[in-house]
């Protein structure tokens, strides 16, 4: 259990995909504007990186590796998924219309968040078994979800604060982005291994 | 390297049936009623009844929003059509929203006076005219409903409706009792 605990631990605040391994900064960058969407899409994201975390893993383990193809992995990994946004997206659709209007472009997106081949990739160069490989997804996701909320949040007051002219729009948010990482980095003493 | 390319294909194949099950599993159906009402539509999108076009439009009348007479270049034929799809009482056209035009026409942008200030591009709800900023502008007849949303916008006035003369293709032998009421009519 405690094993557990530390994978989820370390996921989402010591190696924060978005701040500290700095995967996955298109949606984050992108969706932030607002709350709602970026709530959104933190629970889509959610949905797809731990499925497509299982699902990948499953994948690697029971067709590439007796196949002998593992070198394949990443193509494959590609594929699995996009199959899994699909399907989310149609679940969502189905389940959900306003949220699909709000997500828009941002829902097929997924696909190309690289935290989401990030997560795939490192499963199996960590050599995670099939639970791991679950709370790992989980994790990341929920530190992806934890960050993007926070900082859409600080954006929007950031909206009303009076900025400098020359910092004002983007610039501005990658300067709280990069103060945000720092304060991540901060975590790595929490856990000594 | 065949095994790869059997495995790949397999494993796409199996996603493709997953995913052609899920889309019929989670189908979304859409209002049918908002659909027939659309389709009695004129489609030119020019927000003449107060809505951002035609689709939006239907869709307020199917909540029962909008009233029925509130599309100028659908005209009597459309509120007929209407009235009759919805079980409604026809009613004569709302005069708030515009006048029914008696011809269908396009407009054209006179190209002498034309000074390429793009105003009637933003306006075209179905991107119909083509041009540049300080290049000359020309409408894309086939493509024009008729809508007139170019012409207030227009700084020289340089826009005039015209109705559209029937061609070879389109010309048709016109019914004896129309030919008194509208000369041109199709």
């Amino acid at each position: 259990m405690t094993e557990f605990a530390l994978i989820l631990l370390s996921t989402i605040l010591v190696n924060n995909f978005v701040l500290v391994k700095f995967l996955g900064l298109c949606p984050f960058m992108g969706v932030s504007r607002k709350l709602e969407t970026a709530i959104g899409m933190a629970l889509a994201t959610t949905f797809v990186l731990t499925l497509s975390s299982v699902s990948s893993y499953l994948v690697n383990e029971y067709i590439l590796a007796p196949l002998d193809l593992e070198y394949m992995r990443t193509i494959m990994f590609i594929l699995v998924i996009a199959v899994v946004v699909q399907f989310t997206e149609m679940v969502v659709h189905k389940t959900s219309p306003l949220l699909y209007n709000v997500l828009g472009i941002f829902l097929p997106l997924i696909t190309t968040n690289c935290a989401v081949l990030g997560v795939a990739l490192l499963n199996i160069k960590e050599q995670h078994g099939f639970i791991q490989s679950l709370f790992y997804g989980f994790g990341a996701a929920v530190g992806f979800s934890l960050v993007l909320i926070l900082f859409s949040a600080l954006r929007e007051r950031i909206n009303v604060a009076d900025v400098p002219e020359a910092f004002q729009g983007t610039s501005i948010a990658l300067i709280t982005a990069g103060i945000m990482s720092l304060a991540f980095m901060g975590f790595a003493g929490l856990i000594k291994v | 390297m065949l095994t790869v390319i059997i495995t790949l294909a397999v494993i796409a194949c199996i996603f493709g049936l997953l995913l052609a099950y899920s889309a019929i599993r989670f189908k979304v159906e859409g209002d049918p009623v908002v659909d027939q009402i659309d389709a009695l539509l004129p489609q030119t999108q020019c927000g003449q009844c107060t809505y951002a076009g035609c689709r939006p439009y239907a869709e307020a009348m199917a909540k029962g929003e909008a009233d029925i007479n509130q599309c100028p270049p659908g005209g009597e034929v459309t509120i007929i059509a209407l009235a009759d799809l919805l079980d409604v009482e026809v009613k004569p056209l709302n005069a708030e929203h515009g006048e029914a035009k008696q011809l269908p026409t396009v407009v054209r942008i006179d190209e002498q006076t034309c000074i390429g200030c793009t105003l009637c591009i933003q306006a075209c709800p179905v991107d119909a005219i083509l041009g540049a900023a300080k290049q000359m502008h020309t409408v894309i007849e086939s493509e024009c409903t008729g809508c007139n949303l170019c012409i207030p916008p227009c700084p020289v006035d340089c826009i005039d409706i015209v109705a559209i003369q029937p061609t070879v293709r389109t010309w048709t032998a016109e019914l004896p009792d129309a030919a008194f009421a509208a000369p041109h009519a199709r």
